[in-house]
This record gives C-alpha cells, sequence and structure tokens, in this order.
C-alpha cells in the first residue's frame, strides 16, 4: 500500500473517531473561548489597544488550545494498545504520523474558524477585507503548531505527567512561530494593511524544517 | 564601568562554553539515533546538564552587569532572548528524560527532542532579530567587545581556554558518573529477572 493510501485511511480513521463524539474539539472551542474572553476581562482594552494587542492573544490562545488539543492524539492510542495494532500493518510510519499531522491540522483549523469571527466581533476588529491574506497566515501558523505538536505528543505520550510535559515542551519551540505568526496578524489588521512577507516566510521556513525533520526522525518516533 | 567589567571575563567564556557543550549534545542525539550505543545517550545528558550550568551562569552574570552599565535588569533583545529559551529548552529535554521510565525510549525519544529543540535555535535567532530591529530598543549598544585593548584581549583568550577547559572536565567527570550509573542499571535489571527460587537454584545445581 502506497504511504498516500495509508495515510488517507488512517485519517478518515481519526475523523471518524473525533466526529462520532466531537468530544475534544468541543472541549478546545470552549478553552480558546474562555482565553479570549478572560483577556479582556485582564486588560480591559479599547478599541485601538485591541488591534495593538489582539494578534497576540489570539495567537496565545492557539497554543495553548494546541497544546492541550494535540495531548490525546497519541495518549488515546495507549489504553488499547491500538498504536501495535497500527505499527504492525504493513505501512511506512509516516503514514501513521502524517495522518495524525493532518487530522489534528483540520481540528485546528475548525477551532480556529470558530474562534476568530468570534475575535473579530467581541473585540471590534473588522476581518472581512483581509480574509484571504489572514488564512493564509493561518494555515502557515497552524501547519507549524500542529507538526511539532503531533511530534511532541508522540514523545509525551511515553512519559508519566504527559498533559504537563506537552506544553513544556511544545511551547519553547514555538517561540519563531508565535513571534513570527503575531507579526504577521498585526501587518493585517492596520489601517493600511499589508501583509509583511518576511514574516510569512519565516513561518513557511519554520513548517519546512519541522515537516523535513519529522518526515527524517519518524522511524524513532513510531517504534516499539 | 569599573570593577563590574570584569563580570565580562566569566561571561563571554560561559557562553562559549555553552555552545559548545549543546553542539556535544546535538551531535550525541545524531549519533545515537543512528548507532543505537548507550554511550552516545550518556554523553547527550551529560553535555546537556553542563550547558545547561554553563547557561545559568551566563544568565546570572549578564543582568549583574547590565544593571550599573545599560540601568536595567533584562532586556527582549536577539541575543538574551534566545539563549534564555535556549535555556528553557534544555532544562525541557532534561524534564523529558527524567519522566520517561523506560530506558530504551527514554535515550530515543529525548534524543529526537533534543534534535528538534536544535533545529529551532536559529529559527528563534533570526525571528528575534527581525523582531527587534523592527521595534528598536534604546538600551542596546551591540557587542561590547568593540574597544577592547589588545591586553585585555589576551586575559579573555585566557578566561576562555580557562572555563573551556573547566567545561571539558566536568562534561567527563559527568559521563563516567553517567556510564556507571547506566551499568549499574542493567545490571540491577539482570539480577531482578533472575529467577531465585529455590526450586530453580537446587535444579541448577544438580545438572
Amino acid at each position: 500500500m502506497t504511504t498516500t493510501r495509508a495515510a488517507a485511511i488512517l485519517l478518515a480513521k481519526e475523523l471518524r473517531l473525533e466526529f462520532r463524539t466531537r468530544e475534544l474539539l468541543s472541549a478546545t472551542i470552549v478553552f480558546s473561548l474562555v482565553i479570549v474572553v478572560l483577556f479582556s476581562f485582564a486588560f480591559d482594552p479599547t478599541a485601538a489597544e485591541s488591534r495593538r494587542y489582539g494578534p497576540g492573544l489570539l495567537w496565545i490562545a492557539f497554543l495553548f488550545a494546541g497544546s492541550l488539543m494535540l495531548n490525546p492524539s497519541f495518549a488515546r492510542e495507549q489504553s488499547n494498545d491500538t498504536l501495535d495494532a497500527l505499527r504492525m500493518a504493513p505501512i511506512s510510519p509516516f503514514a501513521i504520523l502524517s495522518a495524525k499531522m493532518l487530522a489534528n491540522f483540520i481540528f485546528m483549523s475548525l477551532v480556529e474558524l470558530v474562534l476568530v469571527p468570534v475575535f473579530g466581533v467581541l473585540y471590534n476588529v473588522s476581518l472581512s477585507g483581509v480574509a484571504g491574506r489572514l488564512i493564509l497566515v493561518l494555515v502557515l501558523g497552524t501547519i507549524g503548531l500542529t507538526v511539532t505538536g503531533t511530534v511532541f505528543s508522540a514523545i509525551s505520550s511515553h512519559a508519566r505527567m504527559r498533559e504537563l510535559l506537552l506544553p513544556l515542551l511544545l511551547l519553547p519551540i514555538l517561540t519563531p512561530l508565535l513571534i513570527a505568526a503575531v507579526e504577521a496578524t498585526a501587518s493585517l489588521l492596520v489601517d493600511q494593511p499589508e501583509l509583511d512577507r518576511t514574516w510569512v516566510a519565516l513561518l513557511a521556513g519554520f513548517d519546512i524544517v519541522f515537516l523535513t525533520a519529522s518526515w527524517l526522525l519518524c522511524d524513532y518516533l513510531i517504534e516499539e | 564601568m569599573h570593577v563590574i567589567q570584569r563580570i565580562f571575563y566569566f561571561h563571554v567564556p560561559s557562553w562559549i562554553a555553552m555552545f559548545i557543550a549543546f553542539s556535544v549534545v546535538f551531535i550525541a542525539n545524531i549519533a545515537y539515533l543512528a548507532t543505537r550505543k548507550s554511550n552516545w545517550d550518556c554523553l547527550g545528558v551529560s553535555a546537556a546538564e553542563v550547558g545547561v550550568v554553563c547557561c545559568t551562569i551566563g544568565l546570572a552574570t549578564g543582568p549583574l552587569w547590565a544593571r550599573p552599565v545599560w540601568g536595567i535588569w533584562w532586556t527582549w533583545d536577539a541575543r538574551l532572548t534566545t539563549t534564555f529559551i535556549l535555556w528553557l529548552l534544555y532544562i525541557s529535554y532534561l524534564l523529558l528524560r527524567g519522566l520517561l521510565d523506560n530506558p530504551e525510549k527514554k535515550a530515543t525519544l529525548s534524543a529526537v527532542f533534543g534534535i528538534f529543540a536544535f533545529l529551532d535555535v536559529p529559527l528563534v535567532y533570526v525571528s528575534n532579530r527581525l523582531w527587534r530591529t523592527q521595534h528598536p530598543q534604546p538600551v542596546i549598544l551591540g557587542g561590547n567587545g568593540s574597544g577592547l585593548d589588545p591586553t585585555m584581549g589576551k586575559v579573555l583568550l585566557l578566561c576562555v581556554i580557562a572555563v573551556i577547559g573547566v567545561m571539558i572536565m566536568v562534561l567527563f567527570d559527568r559521563y563516567r558518573l553517567e556510564r556507571l550509573r547506566h551499568e549499574f542499571e542493567e545490571l540491577r535489571l539482570e539480577v531482578e529477572t533472575r529467577d531465585l527460587t529455590p526450586a530453580s537454584i537446587l535444579g541448577k545445581e544438580s545438572t
């Protein structure tokens, strides 16, 4: 079986598993909404201030939500040792890893799909004019988040205190992604929005570096 | 800058030692994944610990110097931020090792994390560089080695060599300790899996 086909089948399995209960998605969406609401209590921003701090808030909410949401990705394979079953199947380890990455990318995108419009409404930030460019930034940022997050979820699933460990491993690594994504988003929320190409390039670079690294190292991640 | 400038001769060498130590971690991680020899894993964890100590010295001496000279303890400058993130990354590397019980898994997974962490360093540096050049801070004076007297250059060189020497000595010591620990762990596992019931011992004697 080719890697692509195996990954597609596994992706369908991941999606079916999640959409049967939708518990992970709904919990993550509510969690990120809570962060957005708490932020307005903590800082009480005016309209101008929320434009200034909004991108940071948005990405912090995504990063925190992601670092919680990605944890079950591998951890839930452990209760029934289903990862062993996957490992015995005649498919490449990268198919398993990439299916999980794609599934997490889809879940995270759905969270963003809900959160971004809510953010725009709550903080009076108009997003309609820059939707296309904003989606580009969101997609690049989410790829970086889910690629590293899925790999680290595979690492932390073997450890004790994994729920606490994953954010600890993930968030420092994501610093360059956070800076680039926040700056790129901020360049879209000013009066004359113009996408800052430097930051988009840095986001793309981050994605490429870690996607390549996880492709090279996935044998060690999935092995018994 | 009177007596406070002397901190410079501990500060700079400890950074150089830290970079050497973290590069050793990276090489050891790759070598472990390629060869699966536990020596490399021992070298990796030893170098990471030594690197974190050097990094802590650098992070502690920096603000002590910056307070009288720059007037502030800390600034979010590219170099400072990068080393701070580096410190966090390698502390999480050591934490991760502590939380993985299976020795085989511990070595493999921490090696993967170590490689990811090292790959992140240039990205952190570039992003901070771009970030701060776009929002310049008044306190950044640039490198302070610009006006160094030639004699003091020699002193600095001596300090660098001395600190690196100490770092390598500590690293070797720590490596030896880790090897012993590893050996002990293996022997303990061997003893634990041995069948020590009276019947099996008697059975062996009779054959």
